[in-house]
């Protein structure tokens, strides 16, 4: 047939690209979130793609895995002209996906998860056992282990991400996108991750690599294209550009990667926690025994894989403890104690007290995402006396301070009655800075200030942290991102498996020590022959029952 | 960015819905040989077309406004109070106590004691929901239903056994005071020379409730304690970021979401029957569901909801009694309303959202 002669043609002249797109165009009502985009990777590379918050690269993937219908445009797949209109075409032309939120059944086992959705035939048990088989040739191959015969609920993070990448491998994908895999991973994980993707590489498979992390685009992508405001704003070699100049294409501005700021002067401690212990409903205990004290005018970073008691220890301080769990141990603020339950055990109460709180979830916590924004500026300080006497609150009041609180945070759009959701993930946590940072707290709790906030908000909300440290406050910042760890803290902490592994300053730290000390290992200590090799994983580790 | 214009979202959606719901009971109507204009013609005359009909239509409106304020308040707490209708029992209880105990020398001052037996009984009611919701997580949906029918099984047991006057043959309270009686809204008409709605049981309630309708407006838009609440209904999570205590939330909505279905009361047993009977709320506890999803659960919404439902209810007893059409079908009409106005909403609203942005894409 003709087409068929013309591909054959064009194929003699160059190989195709794995993934060619001509003019991809989406948008969704008045929101265009994808303009124009063209994009080629050759296979056999690892191509990353980054872009702020709202850049459109989730769209484009999506597109691309057949969730979305493009408005316009083409997608060639190893040279053919191909139109996906479900998942299923895709996996069909090789495209496999790997996805930020997993999506594996919890309570089945690595094998029922591998061939849900390619079980041959009525029976399971023939499926089965051919699984089991290419899931042995993989590991081999890929240094993909995990037990087939686990249940996702009990693998750790890294472990079930593995197997969203052998779902893939199962299904024969050809070309892998993993929409930001490394943000639930520790360092040591992350590492392993890119040793699979790099012998992914070798073995001529592409992967499209969806990631807001410089330095990763850096390590390990060939190429690398820029999304600015749903255009592609540049596809470039990774080796001919910086991650200055990546930064400065993202944003489309100059953007200062690393925090200016002068030494801490710390002065009397703010807060004292002795012996901070906590046991959840379940028996478990979450916190086991944690000694720590932050001075006014110094920031105190928290490192560690997320879920190793840092999102307990923020709700305690904060006021609220989770649900059916029993606290002890002892919290000054300013010296005087801070109840740890009981009626007075409230995050009301602890505001009075001087705490300002950024929590790490904004969307679920911080703000109440249908509320309108000036409403959402009175949220936890509703009660504040200047918000109107009486039962009745003062609108007008409440208004007139958001609408000052949106300017000075340049939150956008500048609207005080726009819905929290209507804003963009980096605005919404203006929101939260603005109200928190300008009650002046003595001491302010900060839980992953800058999770999904674009790079230029970034650099803002680090900004008014560290002014406020400046101001004589006192930081409690919990961050998964050691690198915002590393740049902002004035000491870094490690938490590990509910303990503070250790402290470093941020000057003589570096990933690797730290690193150690979140995989709960302190290398000051440990006889190097105990020490992990470095792509094993936290749970692999023994612990204390 | 709003997908559609506020008018649309309020009104044009719930019209749409009720256009719909209509024109699927005409087909009911014409599939049982009958004739849907001749249905919808007597529905309005015996409903709308005159003073009489107002009267009743009024009365029963006023009823729903007070079920149907009672299940928004609780909404906007996230919390589904599907007990109005024994809160709205015990509410009648709290009146019939209340004016059979109390000498009340005129209704001026029967009114507000008669208002506060009903409510207290009505929170009372809802107290104990709320309490096991709050502290014990038992599902508020499963215990006020269950506590409708402990309701009208205590109600059965107290004006057979307790309340009946002696020789009475009646499951029914004594009569209430004569100065007790509220003031019809035809006496108050007369006052004035005007003859409207002579013999209908509405009453200087539905002013009580209409009054209603403006402080649940003010407490859940404009108070401290509604932000708390709204709050609270959005993101439990969240309340608790801002130190809003749930367990204070959940009792509080329930208790004014039950003082308010209690409050039904004056209308029904204080207005009307002047004596509490059994059975006497004949289901407006469960229309008041029916009225805050129509109402989009805002007050306005509420009294406009609750005229139309009082509408069905006396345009469909005019119905059984001037045409073959059994009374039941109002009650199919009904459903289909609520069907198509609360569970249905997105197959109306998400057609117009699409209008709307393709309009808004022209216009751009």
């Amino acid at each position: 047939m003709a087409s068929d002669m013309q591909t054959g043609g064009r194929l003699a002249t160059a190989a195709p690209a794995a993934i060619e797109l001509r003019g991809i165009s989406k948008s969704f009502g008045p929101v265009q979130a994808n303009r124009d985009i063209h994009l080629r990777v050759e296979r056999g590379t690892i191509h990353g793609i980054i872009g702020e918050n709202g850049a459109g690269k989730s769209t484009l993937m999506s597109i691309l895995y057949g969730f979305y219908k493009p408005d316009s445009g083409e997608v060639l797949v190893n040279g053919r002209p191909l139109t996906i209109t479900d998942s299923q075409t895709a996996i069909r032309a090789g495209i496999g996906m790997v996805f930020q939120h997993f999506k594996l059944v919890q309570n089945f086992t690595v094998l029922e998860n591998i061939i849900l959705g390619a079980e041959e035939g009525r029976l399971l048990r023939p499926s089965l056992s051919k699984a089991r088989g290419v899931l042995k040739r993989l590991a081999q191959e890929y240094e993909l282990n995990v037990d087939p015969d686990t249940r996702i609920e009990d693998l750790s993070v890294g472990h079930q991400q593995r197997v969203e990448i052998l779902k893939a491998l199962y299904r024969q994908a050809d070309i892998l996108i993993l929409d930001e895999p490394t943000g639930v991973l520790t360092p040591a994980e992350a590492d392993h991750l890119f040793r699979i993707l790099e012998g992914l590489r070798a073995e001529g498979k592409t992967i499209i690599l969806i990631t807001h992390k410089l330095r990763e685009i850096m390590e390990i992508t060939d190429t690398v294209s820029v999304m600015r405001r749903g255009e592609m704003v540049a596809s470039v070699r990774t080796g001919e550009t910086s991650p200055e100049e990546l930064a400065e294409l993202m944003v489309g501005r100059k953007v200062l990667l690393n925090v200016q700021k002068a030494p801490a002067r710390p002065a009397q401690p703010v807060l004292e926690i002795r012996n901070l212990r906590m046991v959840d409903d379940a028996g478990v205990e979450r916190l086991r025994g944690i000694d720590l004290d932050i001075r006014a005018g110094e920031i105190l970073g928290i490192a560690g894989v997320s879920g190793n008691g840092q999102t307990q220890l923020l709700e305690i301080l904060g006021g609220y403890p989770p649900k059916g769990s029993t606290v002890s141990g002892e919290v000054r603020v300013n010296g005087g104690p801070l109840p740890l339950a009981g009626a007075a055990c409230n995050a009301a109460e602890r505001r009075r007290q001087g705490l300002g709180h950024i929590p790490e979830d904004r969307q679920a916590e911080g703000l109440i995402m249908d509320f309108a924004a000036w409403e959402n500026v009175a949220f936890g300080y509703h009660d504040a006396p200047e918000y109107g006497r009486g039962p009745l609150m003062d609108r007008d009041a409440i208004r007139r301070d958001a609408e000052g609180k949106i300017a000075r945070f340049d939150v956008r759009p500048p609207s005080c009655d726009l819905a929290a959701r209507d804003f963009s993930g980096g605005n919404q946590q203006k929101i939260v800075v603005a109200r928190e940072i300008e009650r002046n707290p003595d001491l302010l709790l900060i839980g992953q200030p800058t999770r999904g906030v674009d790079i230029g908000a970034i650099e803002f909300i680090h900004k008014r942290i560290v002014e406020l440290r400046d101001a004589g406050k006192a930081i409690l910042l919990v961050s998964v991102e050691l690198d915002e760890i590393m740049s902002l803290s004035d000491r870094i902490a490690v938490m590990f498996d509910g303990r503070i592994m250790g402290e470093r300053l941020p000057n003589e730290a570096t990933t690797g020590d730290l690193g150690l000390l979140m995989a709960g290992v302190d290398p000051a200590t440990a006889p190097p022959d105990t020490m992990p090799p470095a792509h094993e994983h936290v749970e692999d580790l023994p612990r204390e029952a | 960015m709003e997908k559609m214009p506020k008018w649309a979202d309020v009104l044009l959606t719930p019209l749409i819905s009720l256009v719909l719901a209509m024109a699927i009971s005409a087909l009911v109507i014409l599939a049982i040989g009958e004739s849907p204009v001749e249905a919808l013609t007597t529905m309005i005359d015996g409903a709308l077309g005159s003073s009489y009909g107002w009267g009743f239509t009024l009365y029963y409106a006023t009823n729903f406004i007070f079920t149907g304020l009672a299940v928004m308040v609780a909404y906007h707490a996230s919390l589904f109070n599907i007990g109005g209708e024994g809160q709205a029992a015990m509410g009648g209880l709290g009146v019939a106590l209340v004016l059979l105990s109390v000498p009340l020398p005129h209704w001026a001052l029967a009114l507000p004691a008669g208002m506060a037996g009903a409510a207290l009984f009505g929170a009372a009611w809802a107290l104990i929901p709320a309490w096991l919701q709050a502290k014990r997580g038992s599902h508020i949906v499963i215990t006020t239903i269950m506590f409708n029918f402990i309701a009208a099984a205590a109600l059965n047991y107290i004006l057979v056994n307790l309340m009946r006057p002696v020789g009475s043959m009646d499951p029914a309270s004594a009569r209430f005071p004569e100065a007790t009686h509220l003031p019809k809204l035809s006496d108050m008409a007369l006052a004035f020379g005007i003859e409207w709605g002579k013999n209908t049981p509405v009453n200087i309630s539905f002013f009580v409730a209409i009054a209603a309708c403006l402080l649940v407006w003010l407490l859940i838009w404009r108070s401290r304690l509604g932000f708390e609440i709204r709050a609270f209904g959005k993101s439990e999570p969240a309340a608790l970021y801002a130190g809003i205590n749930p367990v204070r939330i959940t009792v509080i909505a329930m208790l004014i979401s039950g003082g308010l279905a209690g409050m039904m009361a004056i209308n029904n047993v204080m207005g009307e029957a002047e004596r509490l009977v059994l059975n006497a709320v004949e289901g407006a506890g469960f229309i008041g569901i029916a009225v805050a999803l129509m109402g989009r659960n805002h007050p306005l919404g509420v009294f406009l909801a609750a005229l139309l439902f009082g509408f069905l209810y006396q345009g469909g007893g005019e119905l059984a009694l001037w045409t073959s059409i059994p009374r039941e079908l109002i009650i199919v009409i009904q459903a289909l309303v609520i069907l198509f106005t609360g569970a249905l909403d997105n197959m109306v609203r998400m057609p117009l959202e699409r209008m709307f942005l393709a309009i808004r894409k022209r216009g751009a």
